[in-house]
């Protein structure tokens, strides 16, 4: 008989209601048996169907690791990419679904190779308990010890050791209560709630669900009731309310509901509630879920909220408790997990993507790493692709956000590239910076607009980029002539020159590029504030570093002037010799060279230098001034 | 005051939906008229309640549906006042590219996946709903809930987005799109439940019901209408079935069942000793063809 039951049956059952679910992750090393494993709960809960079997029966022939005996490879029952069949692997993260009398289980089966750690970390995201496999001949490997530290960064509580492959050191208890031991040392200061260990063979099923004749010494639980036996607190119910604001429903001008998932706690139509940005606060009118009006809702529930007043709030926004609010802050510590092969470095900027809000970041600070081995902190000038850091993070105007530690929905936000749009990070949040609270922005009396207007003048920063040699300087030389000659107050900032002062402290790596861009272009907006027309000419050859300078500008105020030189013909020109230098290989990181120089997609000045005399091409940025 | 395991899923998709409205700013609902379409809309009615849903549903019609699916199409869009928009091939009517002659691959791809990626660029639409279900195929399980696709539809198995929490990267570049699947999490038995619990219209060819029938290849194919050409061999039989899963009707198999209400459905599935999807002749058709389909820009 298959072991599924509708939800009526399952409330019959002891089990609290409360409990009867459970998002399970499992981790562990390569060819510990992971999916071994999982094809075994299923099969011996009786969930692979007829059809199913009959696959697996002929994948095992075609496929199959086992081959040469008669038993089933069930790993093949999880491992559905063709590349993950070919070569034997899990690539990515699979989601499979089964019932006990019990409970109803996720489990969420996850690559055990450091190249995927990103999948892994997506099932860990939002398990709430994970089974680390073991292989019995191996023990306690770099990987398990990877995987159990990112499990508890992920804020799972409850782990259950699964000590497989029994049957090959011939269940040997010795071994086995060794591996406890390492396991208990190493991960003892995790934070986990529960660790349970259980000694088994995945592939011929001995403690999987029921008890081995094998291994009579040991009268612990099966691993499935340990599972069904581990008792995850949900009482998120009990903290203060959150309402992370998804969207505003408007269908007509008499009604204006506020709809989201509730992150925390409760509400009650009558409550008080406040919008966290703002710190307004109005009463709940009704409250909506799905098309009933509802006196109460909690934690986990999508609702639409209407409120008495008509508050300013919107996406991105956040209904809170009066009197337990989050944390307001655009400057906060975070865990911070790295899943992309281009390292996050210090200084460039990012989208920053929490549940409902998404704004430009920077990470302003790396502090240290975290070893996976023995968890210590370690210097590092960038995060690399899997490692885990703990960073400072500036955004651009202060999130709403609670400890990771306290909300896992509202304490998370993954980084996302500008360019590509692909995530590279995760972060966990764990608590707001002081600055951010003590150090206000003083605005004096005189400002921009007032400096600027007793010079007759629009503030402005031509932003010169383009490989060494292309004539930048050159031809901002001469913009800055015709425009002294025309009674405007300018600047030039040249990369050269900076260098010999405020950035002598710089070398030519990339993140030290990242740095010397981002003080040129602070120093730039410092004196576009004074008032001036300032001419930044720097070989700025990283697109998100451009992308960061203009966002510190307004509107119309950044023009990017892409002096657009054929590498061929700049390294012809070589007026400081540095392209000789450089393909001699004497000059490390010299873009166009060995460093990429990314070209602008959509420059306000495309300058095509090939052909035109520099004073020309000055003249063709004068004209964009004046129609500007 | 606790959550049933059915709100928890329920309340899971209306947040994915309402990310989706939020942050895209052409998306679609693919609606394929099925039992999962028809609780795909069901929710989408709820999540943006009392406003309607803010997206179009889009029909790829390959003509070979079963009639009674067009009809509960038209009468399900008329009734909502929903905005429904059918797409079909031309090119494929004009080569008549159909599923007897074609072969199920070949038909598939032009009717199916060409079809919805001709129709995808037509409207310019960058994000898609459909209702896939990670329990229903072993490629299917390994699909994020919001899956990107680059500006040709392709998808990436190896080079998925991370997935983190319920904080969805919903950002593309232009033309390239987001296919989001709001019942990931859903299992067949959950979607009945649901339809049971909620009372959601379904096209009644789920139910069991005599019907004119030929075995042919192993399946049980309905005769729908003339196109269906009974072979000299065949013998046309009035049994008592139902269908699992809906499609084009010379590609789906019925099964022999006597479940004629929803409870009963759901009797026979705590019974049931095959998949899902064993009655689709496309999946079968070759090794990893799910895979190969939806890399091709498929469903």
């Amino acid at each position: 008989m298959r072991m599924v039951l509708d939800d009526d049956m399952l409330i019959e059952q002891d089990a609290p209601v409360t409990n009867t679910f459970l998002r399970v992750l499992t981790c562990g090393s390569v060819d510990d048996g992971k999916s071994t494993l999982i094809g075994r709960l299923l099969y011996d809960t009786q969930l692979i169907l007829d059809d199913q079997f009959s696959a697996l029966k002929r994948d095992t022939k075609k496929h199959g690791t086992t081959k040469g005996d008669d038993h089933l490879d069930f790993a093949l029952l999880v491992d559905g990419l063709e590349a993950e069949r070919e070569q034997g692997i899990t690539i990515d993260v699979a989601y499979r679904f089964f019932v006990t009398p019990k409970r109803k289980f996720v489990i969420a089966d996850t690559p055990g190779h450091e190249e995927y750690t990103r999948n892994m970390a997506t099932g860990a995201s939002n398990a709430d308990a994970a089974i680390v496999l073991i292989d019995a001949r191996k023990g306690v490997l770099r990987q398990t010890r990877r995987h159990t530290f990112i499990a508890s960064l992920l804020g799972i509580r409850h782990i259950v050791v699964a000590v497989n492959k029994m049957d090959l050191i011939q269940y040997d208890q010795d071994r086995f209560e060794a591996i406890c031991g390492a396991f208990q040392a190493f991960s003892e200061t995790l934070g986990f709630r529960s660790v349970g260990f259980v000694p088994m063979s995945a592939r011929f099923g001995d403690n999987v669900i029921t008890a081995s004749p094998a291994m009579p010494w040991y009268k612990g639980r099966s691993l499935l009731s340990h599972l069904e036996a581990i008792d995850v607190d949900e009482d998120r119910v009990d903290q203060p309310f959150r309402l992370p604001i998804q969207l505003v429903s408007r269908p007509n001008l008499d009604f204006r509901g506020f709809s989201g998932q509730i992150a925390a706690g409760r509400v009650s139509v009558g409550d008080s509630v406040v919008v966290a940005k703002s710190g307004q606060s109005s009463r709940v009118k009704s409250i909506l879920c799905g098309r009933d009006n509802v006196e109460t809702a909690v934690d986990g529930q999508a609702v639409t909220v209407v409120l008495e007043d008509d508050l300013e709030l919107s996406r991105g926004n956040m209904l809170v408790a009066p009197q337990n609010r989050p944390q307001l802050a655009d400057q906060f510590m975070a865990h911070v997990i790295w899943f992309h092969k281009e390292p996050m470095i210090p200084g460039r900027s990012y989208i920053c993507r929490t549940e409902v809000d998404s704004i430009g970041a920077t990470v302003t600070t790396l502090k240290h790493t975290i070893d996976i081995n023995t968890f210590a902190q370690k210097a590092a000038t960038a995060l690399q692709m899997n490692e885990v850091g703990v960073c400072n993070i500036s955004t651009q105007a202060p999130i709403v956000f609670d400890s990771y530690r306290d909300n896992r929905n509202t304490g998370n936000f993954v980084l996302i590239d500008r360019f590509t749009n692909a995530t590279v990070g995760a972060g966990m949040i764990d608590h707001p910076l002081r600055r951010a609270h003590n150090i206000h922005w003083q605005a004096g009396d005189i400002d921009k607009h007032a400096r600027a207007a007793l010079k007759l003048q629009t503030p402005m920063v031509l932003w010169f980029t383009g490989l060494s040699g292309s004539g930048k300087s050159t031809i901002a030389n001469i913009v800055e002539k015709l425009l002294h000659a025309r009674g405007k107050h300018t600047y030039m900032l040249d990369g050269d020159n900076i260098r010999h002062g405020l950035n002598r402290d710089l070398g030519f790596t990339q993140e030290a590029r990242v740095e010397n861009i981002r003080r040129a272009a602070e120093v730039a907006k410092l004196m576009a504030d004074a008032g001036l027309i300032v001419l930044v000419s720097f070989i700025s050859p990283f697109r998100s570093e451009r992308r960061m300078a203009r966002e510190l500008f307004e509107k119309g105020e950044f023009v990017e002037v892409f002096v657009d030189t054929p590498i061929e013909e700049c390294a012809r020109r070589d007026p400081k010799g540095l392209y000789q230098k450089a393909m001699a290989g004497e000059i490390k990181n010299f873009t166009g060279i060995s460093s990429p120089y990314e070209a602008p997609a959509s420059p306000e000045i495309h300058l095509r230098t090939m052909g035109h005399e520099p004073l020309d091409l000055a003249m063709q940025i004068e004209k964009f001034l004046d129609e500007a | 005051m606790t959550m049933t395991y059915l709100q928890k899923l329920e309340a899971e998709s209306i947040h994915i939906m309402r990310e989706v409205a939020a942050t895209f700013s052409r998306p679609v609902m693919l609606y394929s008229i099925g039992k999962d379409s028809s609780v795909m809309l069901h929710l989408a009615l709820k999540a943006f309640y009392p406003a309607k849903p803010p997206f179009p549903l889009l029909h790829i019609d390959t003509t070979w549906k079963f009639r009674e699916m067009i009809a509960f199409r038209d009468k399900t869009a008329i009734e909502l006042g929903l905005n429904l928009l059918v797409h079909t091939n031309q090119d494929g009517i004009d080569q008549n590219v159909n599923p007897f002659d074609s072969g199920a691959t070949a038909y598939t791809h032009m009717m199916k996946t060409l079809a919805l990626r001709q129709a995808l660029d037509q409207y310019g639409f960058d994000a898609a709903f459909g209702g896939g279900r990670r329990d229903e195929e072993k490629s299917r399980s390994k699909e994020r809930i919001f899956s990107f696709r680059d500006s040709k539809h392709t998808w990436d198995p190896k080079n998925q987005r991370p997935e983190m929490w319920r904080t969805y990267n919903t950002r593309v570049n232009r033309s390239e799109s987001i296919r989001v699947f709001p019942l990931s999490n859903w299992t067949e038995l959950d979607v009945w439940q649901y339809i049971n619990q909620e009372n959601i219209p379904v096209v009644p060819l789920y139910l069991a019901q005599r019907r004119p029938i030929v075995r042919r290849d192993g399946m049980l194919l309905m005769i729908d209408d003339d196109r269906l050409r009974v072979r000299q061999e065949e013998r046309v039989e009035e049994l008592l079935v139902r269908f699992r899963t809906l499609g084009c009707y010379p590609l789906t198999g019925a099964i022999e069942s006597s479940a004629r209400t929803v409870p009963e459905i759901i009797q026979e599935m705590l019974t049931v000793r095959t998949s899902e999807r064993q009655g689709r002749a496309i999946d079968s058709d070759e090794e990893a063809s799910m895979e190969k389909k939806k890399r091709e820009g498929y469903f």
